[in-house]
């Protein structure tokens, strides 16, 4: 782990997400980069989505589905011109099917230097119940 | 005409040529529509920045989600600015089982030369929800001046 921490950086290029359909407001949208790790307890997904604000970001959870989108507002000052530009901003969006049932009262964001941290507490596991047959 | 005269197979040697043709429009195909998906020049060293300028300032900002201020560290010259740091991921508990691990921690170092003289003890850095935003003044000398014509 130690070695992992020092090693130099190398540039990701931002992915752009691709859709079948189009989206109805103009702009670029992008993946975020996850980790996602699971405990006994519960899930944890933390995004990399720099530039957006807490208010600005959107998470929901239905039928399975999990969708991350975060909302970007332009930080350029409106009398400057681009002299160099390496990467694009836009919106952040992501989707992902969760198959453990979780406790959606528990659910935790927290959004810390451009970093969203999320945890999916899983639902306590119901005790099996026996089901008795009855015999007529 | 010409390939009749040289070659004594024409039929053959006509579809060969038809074949090159085809070869030619496709590539010529391939470089036009990659020159429009890719318009921007990359460095292709970690931060990637985009640099601005106004009358008096060079701005460059830089995303860097999960680095910590302290982990940041910014020096300038009369005409450049380093930009260097390190991204840590701090270890997470005992016995998670990870699923995807996109997300990289390591060092990373970066020089960007202006195009004007500055004022390196005038640089100013923020950072801002995985943003960072470093003002940078640009010399007296280097402002562009109004001239009035007479």
């Amino acid at each position: 782990m130690a070695n992992a921490q020092t090693k130099a950086l190398k540039t990701k290029e931002k992915q752009e997400v691709m859709t079948p359909a189009e989206q109805t407001r103009p702009g670029a949208v992008f993946t975020p980069s996850v980790d996602i790790f699971e405990t006994e307890q519960k899930i944890t997904i933390l995004a990399d989505m720099p530039g957006v604000k807490a208010d600005d970001l959107n998470i929901d959870l239905r039928d399975n589905t999990l969708t991350l989108l975060g909302e970007i507002a332009p930080v350029e000052g409106p009398d400057e011109e681009d002299v160099l530009i390496e990467y694009e901003t836009g919106k952040y969006f992501r989707q992902f099917t969760l198959s453990e049932v979780i406790d959606q009262e528990k659910i935790d964001a927290q959004l810390k230097n451009g970093v969203l941290r999320l945890t999916l507490p899983k639902v306590e596991k119901a005790t099996p119940k026996k089901i008795l047959v009855k015999a007529e | 005409m010409i390939y009749r005269r040289v070659f004594d197979y024409p039929w053959r040697f006509r579809g060969m040529l038809d074949e090159f043709e085809r070869m030619r429009q496709m590539m010529d195909r391939l470089v036009t529509e990659t020159e429009g998906a890719f318009p921007i020049a990359r460095a292709g060293v970690f931060p990637l920045v985009n640099l601005t300028e106004n009358k008096d300032n060079f701005f460059i900002r830089a995303e860097l989600p999960g680095v910590e201020k302290d982990d940041l560290e910014i020096s300038a010259t009369s005409n450049s600015v380093s930009i260097s740091g390190e991204r840590k991921i701090p270890q997470e508990e005992e016995g998670a089982r990870y699923h995807r691990r996109e997300r990289e921690a390591g060092r990373f170092s970066r020089i960007i030369t202006l195009g004007a003289e500055i004022q390196p003890d005038k640089v100013e850095a923020g950072l801002k929800n995985g943003v960072l935003t470093v003002t940078i003044p640009k010399a007296e000398i280097a402002k562009p001046k109004q001239i009035t014509v007479k």
